[in-house]
């Protein structure tokens, strides 16, 4: 099933059964195969576990595309310390809604994942850290996670294995900075949702002090299917460097927007004209933000060979981050889209760093000026000049996300700022 | 935290070598980039970092560059590295440095004319040696305007430059958290917890003077001097016996203020709102300025030699050579060693009075440090040159059988405010050496006006025995010397040598006299201090 929208070319492994809803009770998702993979899992070494995921290739699909084997393989083996897992369920950055349809329509596949993820790293306690607005979705895991208790699979001896792993669901306060990793630790401790310096990384010193690790809900989400069907058979999808399928959120302009799992590789161009059912109206495209509002945007141009994998889109000029592809018409004003990325990231900075806590303020500030037709040529060089000095100067990269639309949209997109500044007049009715 | 460590660890440490900006340096293991770029004469521009607290790495205006690595790091928390090659000045680190300054002056009121940090402000300092010539900036500031934080501490949030040092203090150091960041993003700002504020620390003074900016500004010292027109000198705290390291701020020959001196030994970089609060005693008024002789025509100024002539004389005069002395803790060790020797010449004993509290006031995350019982700065000195303690906590009474005494009567700064009769009658002879007018000794034979210890040179001893110097700060009154001096002329005229001249060798005098300042010298105990030997509580703790 699709959800709301499917097309033959999706490749649906962890979004299979969106708007199912008995694939949400246990007794449902039983009936279709979960916790098969968690079961065979007990049987292997969590060493051997830890392996099969290295060997699929899978990579973090929060963001950043780390290798998640890898990433596990960090924990210290030395288990005189709690071992923590950590889910991050924060998902807030502007464009991206997979992980709230993953919590919703499949809770114990997450589940399943946070449970094998646990028993490879020796983590007897899993948080999952829901963003704190979703409401419905967090209450649906919240069951998922009692049934799973009643069921065995939770608690003291996990599927009679002797094993002992707790879920607790945690819901954030609602700040796009808790999805930061070590600002949603602080956060989950009780103290204020800031980044913290790294290192010590959260391998070594993580959520309480202890050894950690957090991954994105789709990424362990895809754990029990690559356990339950082996590293070749994961790799069947993708490219070499990217491997497996992903979820790509779709909005904006296009006639069918919403969640499509497909394998990474597939053209963007595919992606927008054929299983989004191509632009609304059938006007032009003007630009593609490929991976969420913090990634350069594409235009037309780029967008047009773009291949969506890790590797295919840095080569196209921006980044696939979380896969959440913003599509914006011929009649976009692009000043107007940056002005309001930019805003919401001077509302979400936490404040500590200088260049993110006043940067991010001042360039909403001056794209403001411009778009009331007060602004002038030197504010795009100045614009330019304080992005850079917001890039790599802070202890997390949310004044690095603000850097990139703008410098990309200036890039690009330089003769609407200057019609604005010569003229006063906004390009498009947004 | 920079608390006191032993300093006869097992652990080996390990030293590194590095260069920084051409030069090599060893430092030990775990050094960090600013600190070590310090060892070299280098300082590295930074707010949040303070040497007494933790390094949150979030005023990002420490960066420097350093070979290999990806991007700048910061220098407060990034340690050293065998081999490692940092450039504090390279382009690149010079260039994001004025990027960050550029945002702090961004929403800065630059009010410098009428802010009290001004002269001594690191934003002031860090933008003129590395900032932009021109702001950028041509929209409207942020204005968060001016907040009461309790106590002493004003808090002009429009200065801000949200480096946290307060609130960490608070957190770390007073372990008492009254301070918080409050919003986020560009609205965060220090605040109080509603109506709660720093009346209820013990030790929030220190906010003022860890914060780089005028955020936070003392309600005492508002708009009293500029920075520039004051005098810094070094010196004790005499409002209790922990003996603080302090700098006396003087202008026109008053003291504006207290601040810490950091002595890690003795009190970090901190000191308590009591003793900070208590410095105009140091500005009163009412002193001795010439040294008067009591005559059947009323009392008669006239110049030292004639008063010590006529001292000598009276001395050689009377049949009972006895002396019973009372002395003042508040007085050095100098001045209390040659009361103490020439007692001692003469026959007698000496006492002293002095004030006590009755609970010490901690400083939760700093060992060792306290507002301590003893409100006296040298009780210890006293002690040690052999006076007995006498009188109650409230360093009163006690003096009663120098009534009866007929030998000769010295007081050595203690005013007797507490007697209200004139003070030893039937004595032949009565001597006040003081600072200030009093009433029970306004017919003594003789008063001599001496210096307070913040206009001499000299030494206290604190509780647990470590003495340190003090130098002048202000200028003493009229023809008032330091009694030290006096007494030491005395005694050279009585017994026919050469006194002291300076407060070296009133020292010197004191360190021969008594046992457990053996070796000790001022320069040996520096602008430190030094210990005694074995530390002994106090009588009175």
């Amino acid at each position: 099933m699709g959800y709301p929208y499917s097309h033959e070319r999706e490749v649906p492994i962890i979004s299979k059964y969106f708007g199912d809803p008995e694939a949400r009770t246990l007794k449902g998702c039983k009936a279709r195969g979960g916790y098969e993979a968690l079961e065979k899992a007990l049987k292997m070494s969590p060493e051997n576990v830890v392996e099969i995921v290295k060997a699929s290739g899978l990579r973090g699909r929060g963001g950043a595309g780390f290798p998640t084997g890898l990433k596990w393989s960090f924990m210290p083996k030395d288990r005189s310390k709690p071992h923590y897992l950590l889910c991050n369920a924060d998902e807030s950055e502007p464009g991206t809604f997979k992980d709230r349809e993953l919590l919703r329509w499949v809770p114990h596949q997450l589940i399943e994942g946070c449970v094998i993820g646990a028993y490879a790293m020796g983590a007897e306690h899993v948080y999952i850290y829901c963003r704190g607005e979703f409401f419905e979705a967090t209450q649906v895991l919240a069951k998922a996670v009692e049934d799973a208790y009643e069921a065995g699979i939770l608690g003291d001896d996990v599927l009679g294995s002797g094993q002992k792993i707790d879920v607790t669901v945690f819901a954030g306060a609602g700040a796009y900075i808790c999805g930061e990793e070590t600002g949603l630790m602080n956060s989950l401790e009780g103290r204020r949702g800031e980044p913290r310096v790294k290192p010590p990384f959260p391998a070594a010193v993580g959520a309480f002090g202890m050894p950690t690790t957090i991954n994105n809900v789709e990424t362990l989400a895809a754990i029990p299917h690559i356990v339950e069907n082996g590293a070749e058979w994961y790799r069947q999808w993708g490219s070499e460097k990217s491997p497996g399928t992903k979820l790509f959120c779709v909005s904006g302009h296009v006639k069918r927007p919403g969640n499509y799992e497909l394998p990474l590789g597939f053209p963007l161009k595919d992606l927008i004209y054929d299983v989004c059912g191509g632009m609304i109206g059938d006007r032009a495209l003007k630009a593609v933000i490929p991976g969420g509002s913090s990634v350069p945007f594409l235009s037309a141009e780029e967008a047009e060979d773009c291949a969506l994998c890790y590797e295919g889109v840095i080569e196209a000029g921006s980044m696939l981050g979380c896969a959440s592809v913003i599509v914006m018409d011929e009649n976009t004003d692009i000043v107007h889209q940056v002005m309001r990325m930019a805003s919401f990231y001077a509302h979400e900075s936490c404040g500590q760093c200088t260049p993110c806590r006043e940067g991010t303020a001042w360039v909403t500030t001056i794209l403001k000026r411009i778009l009331d037709g007060r602004g002038t040529e030197d504010d795009l060089d100045t614009l330019i000049e304080v992005t850079e000095q917001m890039t790599g100067t802070t202890i997390c990269v949310l004044s690095d996300s603000v850097a990139a639309p703008v410098q990309s949209s200036i890039q690009k997109f330089r003769d609407e700022y200057l019609a604005l500044i010569r003229r006063g007049e906004r390009v498009g009715a947004a | 935290m920079a608390k006191k460590t032993s300093k006869g660890g097992d652990a080996q440490i390990e030293e590194v070598t590095l260069t920084i900006d051409g030069q090599e340096v060893t430092v030990p293991e775990g050094t960090t980039l600013l600190q070590a770029a310090q060892g070299v004469g280098t300082e590295v521009p930074h707010y949040c970092y303070h040497p007494g607290l933790s390094s949150p790495a979030m005023c990002r205006l420490c960066l420097v560059e350093v070979e290999g690595a990806p991007k700048l790091l910061a220098s407060c928390t990034t340690t050293v590295a065998e081999g490692q090659v940092v450039l504090t000045q390279s382009e690149e680190a010079t260039r994001m440095r004025r990027g960050v300054l550029e945002f702090y002056l961004l929403n800065h009121p630059l009010d410098c004319p009428i802010c009290d940090q001004s002269g001594e402000c690191d934003l002031q300092d860090y933008v003129f040696a590395e900032g932009r010539e021109h702001g950028r900036g041509r929209d409207a500031k942020r204005v968060l305007g001016r907040d009461d934080f309790g106590g002493d501490v004003l808090f002009y949030g429009d200065r801000c430059v949200m480096c946290t040092r307060c609130v960490r203090f608070m957190d770390e150091i007073e372990e008492n958290p009254l301070l918080t960041v409050v919003e986020r993003g560009n609205r965060s700002v220090i605040d109080t917890f509603f109506e709660e504020g720093l009346d209820q620390a013990a030790w929030g003074g220190n906010v003022v003077d860890i914060c780089p900016v005028g955020a936070l500004v003392s309600k005492d010292f508002l708009h009293k001097a500029r920075a520039w027109d004051l005098e810094h000198t070094p010196s004790i705290c005499p409002n209790c016996s922990q003996g603080c390291n302090i700098e006396l701020h003087t202008r026109d020959n008053l003291v504006h203020r207290m601040k810490p001196r950091a002595n890690l030994e003795v009190n970090g970089h901190w000191i308590c709102d009591y003793g900070r609060g208590r410095y105009e005693w140091l500005n009163r008024g009412d002193r001795l300025e010439a040294p008067v002789m009591f005559t059947e025509s009323g009392n008669r100024a006239m110049g030292w030699k004639a008063a010590l002539e006529a001292l000598k004389a009276r001395i050689d005069d009377v049949a009972e050579h006895s002396v019973k002395a009372i002395v003042s803790p508040f007085w050095s060790n100098e001045d209390l060693g040659a009361v103490a020797r020439l007692v001692e010449s003469l026959g007698g004993g000496v006492v002293f009075r002095s004030p006590q509290a009755d609970e010490e006031i901690p400083l939760s995350g700093y060992e060792g440090l306290a507002r301590r019982k003893g409100l006296a700065p040298n009780e210890r000195g006293a002690e040690l040159l052999g006076c007995v303690r006498v009188g109650d906590k409230a360093g009163q009474g006690g003096v009663d059988d120098f009534a009866d005494h007929e030998g000769v009567v010295l007081v050595l700064g203690d005013s007797l405010d507490d007697q209200l009769e004139r003070f030893a009658p039937n004595a032949a002879l009565v001597v006040y050496l003081g600072a200030y007018t009093s009433s029970a000794l306004a017919s003594a034979d003789f008063q001599f006006p001496v210096t307070t210890f913040a206009e001499q040179e000299g030494t206290f001893t604190n509780h647990v025995g470590r003495v340190q110097r003090f130098w002048p700060a202000l200028k003493g009154p009229g023809a008032a010397r330091p009694a030290w001096l006096v007494l030491g002329a005395l005694l050279a005229a009585l017994q026919d040598e050469e006194g002291p001249s300076r407060a070296e060798q009133a020292f010197s005098l004191v360190v021969d006299s008594v046992e457990s300042y053996e070796g000790l010298s001022y320069e040996s105990i520096g602008a430190g201090g030094g210990p005694t030997g074995e530390p002994v509580p106090l009588a009175g703790d």
